[in-house]
C-alpha cells in the first residue's frame, strides 16, 4: 500500500477506495465468491438458513489474546453456532476513522482472515466507509453471517426443562478483564488473555455426540449472569448454579475484587453455556473437552421449576448460602465502595 | 464505601510507590500510609493506596478461633464452653 | 484463590459459626451495619437469610453515595459544566441522580467527566492537562479521605496548580450518634465498618457502649468475618455486656493508622455535613483548611450557580438509610423503583441498600 494512513479519500468510492479494497481486503480475504465483487454474494442454498449480524466497537482494538478483527469473526461464528447452524459465509463492513494506520488495518484484517480460516467460514462480501477524524474511534467492524441449520436440532432459550443440566465450556470473565487491564486510567498488569475463539467445532462436537441439547448461548456482554437470566425468563424456570463448580481464574477474581466487579457479569468471547437433558450431561462435557476451547468444561448447575411462577437465577455461594444472581444494569463501572 | 483487597508487595519503587500483586494482578500502590511495608508483606489496598500491613499472625489466630468455635458447636448440648 | 480472602469464605467454618449462633442466641435482636460494603457482602453471601430468624440485620447509612445530599450532587454537576473543567470521580458516583440530572447524563451531553481508580490518577491527569482545571469529586468516609488528602499534598508539592477537590467527605461515628439520638430504631448492636476502622481504630466507637449501652464489633467483609462479628455481638447481648470488640485484628488496631489520620487532619478540618435522610449532622463533615484554599473547589467555584434542590416524591431512601424501614417496605421498591429505573440513590449505587437487597436477596423479610 502506497499510503501509510487511512484518509477520507479511502472512503470516497473512487480509485483510492478501490486500491484500499484491492490491496487490503481482497488480498487478505482470498475467497472465490468475494473475488467476484458483486453487490451481494450469491451462495448455494436450498436449506434452512441461520442469519445474524453484529457490530464491534471494542476499545482498545488490540488487547491481550485478540483484537477487534478476531472478535468480529468469532462473535458472528459463535452466534450462528449457538442456533444450531453450521457457519458458512460472513460479511465484513468497516467504518474507519481517517488517519487510521494501514499497519494496524492489516493486523486487524489478517486476524479476521486467520479466525475465518480456523472456523471454516468464507468472508464473501464487505463494505468500507471512512469518516472524519473524531466521527469514529479508530475502526468499527460489522459482520453478518449465514449458516446452514443442522437437521433435527431444536435449540432455543425457551426449551429449558426442570431437571436439565447447565454446562459451561470453561472459566468465566477472562475477556472482560483482559480488555479492562489495558484501559486508560485503570492500568493493571495481568497475564490474563481474552478467551476470544470460534466455537463452531466445539458446538458441532456437542451436537454430534447425540446429546439432547435444549439451549446454547455464548455469555458475551453482561456475562454469565445475563445469559442465565435470559434462559430463566424465556423458559419460566429457576436456573440454580453452584458457585463452587464455576471456574474463575485467579487473576480474574483478583481484578474483580479490586475493581468491585462481579465476575458473573464480566464478558466472555469464547465460552458457551449449554443446557442439556440431565442424562446427557457427562456426554456433553466429554464432547466439549475434545475441543481446545472446552478443556475445562464442567457441569455448574441445574434447571428447576419456578414454584411461585417467578423465573430467576439462584447461586449457591461458596460459603454455602443461596442468593439471587441478577443481570448487570447499565454500564459496568469500577467502584471503590 | 470501602472496598479493600489484600495484595502482596513485590517491589518497592521510588516516590512512595510499590508494585502489589493481587492474585496475579499487579498494580501500583502508594505506600505513604504504610512506610513500614516491605517486599513480601501483604497490604490492604484501597483506591491505589496501602492502608495497613496485614498482621499474618492475627489472621491465623482468627481462623483458628473460628475452627474452634465451629467444633465446639458440634458437641452435644451442655458441653459448649 | 485470593490469599486472605478465600480462607474467610470456607463453608465448613461458616456452617460451624451458624450452628454456634443457633445455640447461643436465645432472644430476638436487631443489629445494624453502617458500611455499604457490609450491606453488599451480607446480601451477596446470603447471610441475611442464613442467620437464625431471631437475628435481624438492618442496614444503616453506610453508602457514601447514597447519603450524599442532592444539593451536593447538583453542585458537582454545575461545576462539571464550567469551561475547561475535567471532573474526575470514582465510578460509584456516575449514575447517581441529583435533583435534575446525573454525571452520566452530563457526560453524554458534553461535560468532560472521567472515572479514576485512584486520586493519584486525578493528579496525573491535571499534570497532563495544564490548560484544564481538574476537579476531583471527593466522596467517601475515613477509608478514602486520607487518599484524597494525600492527593492535595501531592499536588501542592509538585506545584500542580490546576488540581482541586470538592470535599463532600463524611465521618462515620457522628452519624452513628445521630441515629441513636433520633431514637427511631431499637438496636442491640452495631456491626462497625472494617475498613473505616483500619484508619480510625476502634476507640472512636467507645462512646456507644458507654453512653448508649449498645455493643459494637468491628469486623471485616468476608462471610466468616461478618458471621464472627454477629456471633460476638450475640454473645455480648446474651452476657448482658456492652463493649467495643475487634473481630478484624489482622487489619484493625485500637489506634488505627496514625499516619492516615494525621494526613486527614493536616488537610481537612471538621465541619457540618448534610446527610440524605438524616439532615445536617454537626461535626460529621470535612472541609479543606484555609491553608489549602487553592485546592478547594468549594472556594474556587463558589460563584457557580446551582439550581434549587428538588427531592424525589414517594422515595423513602431517607428511612431506609436510617434503618427505620427495610427496602422492601418502600412502596416503590421493585415496582416503580428498580435498578434500571432508579428513583432514589439507594437503588442506584452498587452498595445502596435497596440495590443490594433487590439484586441478591433470596426472600424478603419485612417489618423492621
Amino acid at each position: 500500500m502506497a499510503d501509510d494512513r487511512v484518509l477520507l479519500a479511502h472512503g470516497s468510492g473512487g480509485k483510492v477506495s478501490h486500491r484500499l479494497i484491492d490491496e487490503v481486503f481482497m488480498k487478505v480475504f482470498t475467497d472465490p465468491i468475494l473475488n467476484r465483487q458483486d453487490d451481494a454474494a450469491v451462495v448455494p442454498g436450498g436449506e434452512k438458513l441461520a442469519f445474524t449480524t453484529d457490530s464491534y466497537v471494542v476499545k482498545p482494538i488490540f488487547f491481550p489474546g485478540g483484537d477487534i478483527g478476531k472478535l468480529a469473526v468469532c462473535g458472528t461464528v459463535n452466534d450462528l453456532s449457538m442456533s444450531g447452524a453450521v457457519p458458512k459465509y460472513i460479511s465484513a463492513a468497516f467504518v474507519i476513522e481517517e488517519g487510521f494506520a494501514f499497519a494496524e488495518l492489516y493486523r486487524v484484517v489478517e486476524s479476521m482472515a486467520a479466525a475465518a480460516e480456523e472456523a471454516g467460514v468464507a468472508i464473501v462480501t464487505g463494505d468500507t466507509k471512512v469518516v472524519e477524524r473524531g466521527s469514529a474511534d479508530q475502526i468499527f467492524i460489522n459482520t453478518a453471517g449465514v449458516g446452514i441449520m443442522r437437521p433435527d436440532v431444536d435449540i432455543a432459550a425457551s426449551n429449558l426443562r426442570p431437571g436439565d443440566a447447565v454446562i459451561i465450556s470453561g472459566s468465566i470473565g477472562d475477556h472482560g478483564v483482559a480488555v479492562m487491564s489495558t484501559r486508560e486510567g485503570l492500568s493493571f498488569r495481568t497475564a490474563i488473555e481474552s478467551d476470544c475463539a470460534p466455537l463452531n467445532a466445539l458446538i458441532a462436537a456437542v451436537i454430534d455426540s447425540g446429546a439432547e441439547v435444549h439451549a446454547l448461548r455464548d455469555p458475551t456482554r453482561g456475562g454469565l449472569a445475563s445469559t442465565l437470566n435470559e434462559f430463566a425468563a424465556q423458559s419460566g424456570v429457576v436456573v440454580a448454579i453452584d458457585e463452587k463448580h464455576v471456574l474463575i481464574a485467579d487473576q480474574v477474581a483478583g481484578a474483580c475484587e479490586m475493581l468491585g466487579l462481579d465476575p458473573y457479569q464480566v464478558a466472555n468471547e469464547g465460552k458457551v453455556v449449554a443446557v442439556v437433558a440431565a442424562a446427557d450431561a457427562e456426554k456433553t462435557v466429554a464432547a466439549m473437552r475434545t475441543s481446545p476451547y472446552g478443556r475445562e468444561a464442567r457441569i455448574v448447575g441445574a434447571i428447576a421449576e419456578a414454584p411461585d411462577g417467578k423465573p430467576r437465577v439462584t447461586l449457591k455461594t461458596t460459603v454455602g448460602t443461596t442468593r439471587i444472581l441478577d443481570m448487570l444494569v447499565g454500564e459496568q463501572l469500577p467502584r471503590i465502595c | 464505601m470501602c472496598l479493600g483487597v489484600p495484595g502482596k508487595v513485590i517491589t518497592v519503587k521510588d516516590d512512595w510507590i510499590a508494585e502489589v500483586d493481587i492474585s496475579g494482578v499487579v498494580i501500583d500502590v502508594g505506600l505513604q500510609f504504610t512506610p513500614e511495608a516491605k517486599v513480601g508483606d501483604y497490604v490492604l489496598v484501597h483506591t491505589g493506596y496501602a492502608m495497613h500491613v496485614m498482621d499474618e499472625a492475627e489472621a491465623m489466630e482468627t481462623l483458628k478461633l473460628l475452627e474452634e468455635m465451629g467444633a465446639a458447636a458440634e458437641l452435644p448440648d451442655g458441653q459448649i464452653s | 484463590m485470593v490469599k486472605y480472602l478465600s480462607e474467610f469464605r470456607d463453608p465448613d467454618l461458616a456452617a460451624g459459626i451458624l450452628r454456634r449462633l443457633a445455640k447461643v442466641s436465645t432472644r430476638p435482636v436487631s443489629f445494624m451495619e453502617v458500611c455499604g460494603t457490609h450491606t453488599v457482602s451480607i446480601s451477596k453471601n446470603g447471610l441475611r437469610q442464613a442467620v437464625p430468624e431471631n437475628i435481624r440485620l438492618l442496614s444503616g447509612p453506610g453508602c457514601p453515595v447514597c447519603v450524599t445530599a442532592n444539593a451536593d450532587i447538583d453542585k458537582m454537576i454545575a461545576i462539571a459544566a464550567q469551561p475547561d473543567v475535567i471532573l474526575t470521580t470514582f465510578g460509584d458516583m456516575i449514575k447517581v441522580p441529583g435533583s435534575y440530572s446525573s454525571l452520566a447524563k452530563e457526560k453524554a451531553t458534553g461535560s468532560d467527566i472521567r472515572i479514576v481508580y485512584s486520586t493519584r490518577d486525578a493528579v496525573k491527569l491535571a499534570q497532563e492537562n495544564p490548560d484544564k482545571r481538574v476537579v476531583f469529586y471527593g466522596v467517601g468516609f475515613e477509608t478514602t479521605t486520607p487518599t484524597v488528602a494525600m492527593s492535595i499534598l501531592d499536588a501542592q508539592q509538585k506545584n500542580v496548580s490546576n488540581y482541586s477537590v470538592l470535599s463532600v467527605h463524611k465521618v462515620v461515628p457522628p452519624a452513628m450518634k445521630a441515629l441513636l439520638d433520633l431514637g427511631e430504631v431499637t438496636l442491640d448492636g452495631f456491626i462497625c465498618p472494617g475498613h473505616v476502622s483500619v484508619v480510625i481504630g476502634t476507640r472512636p466507637y467507645e462512646f456507644i457502649p458507654r453512653d448508649y449501652g449498645i455493643p459494637c464489633v468491628v469486623t471485616g467483609f468476608e462471610p466468616l468475618d461478618i458471621l464472627e462479628g454477629i456471633l460476638m455481638l450475640v454473645e455480648q447481648v446474651e452476657r448482658g455486656e456492652a463493649k467495643v470488640e475487634n473481630a478484624y485484628k489482622r487489619l484493625v488496631t485500637t489506634e488505627g493508622n496514625e499516619i492516615a489520620m494525621e494526613t486527614i487532619h493536616k488537610v481537612f478540618e471538621p465541619g457540618d455535613a448534610d446527610w440524605r435522610g438524616i439532615g445536617v449532622i454537626p461535626g460529621s463533615g470535612l472541609n479543606i483548611r484555609e491553608e489549602f484554599a487553592d485546592f478547594d473547589a468549594a472556594r474556587l467555584f463558589a460563584e457557580v450557580e446551582v439550581p434549587p434542590v428538588k427531592e424525589h416524591k414517594g422515595c423513602r431512601c431517607g428511612e431506609v438509610l436510617r434503618g427505620v424501614i427495610y427496602p422492601y417496605d418502600c412502596g416503590l421498591f421493585g415496582k416503580a423503583c428498580v435498578p434500571e429505573h432508579p428513583i432514589g440513590p439507594c437503588m442506584v449505587s452498587g452498595e445502596g441498600s435497596c440495590a443490594a437487597y433487590y439484586r441478591y436477596d433470596e426472600k424478603p423479610r419485612t417489618g423492621a
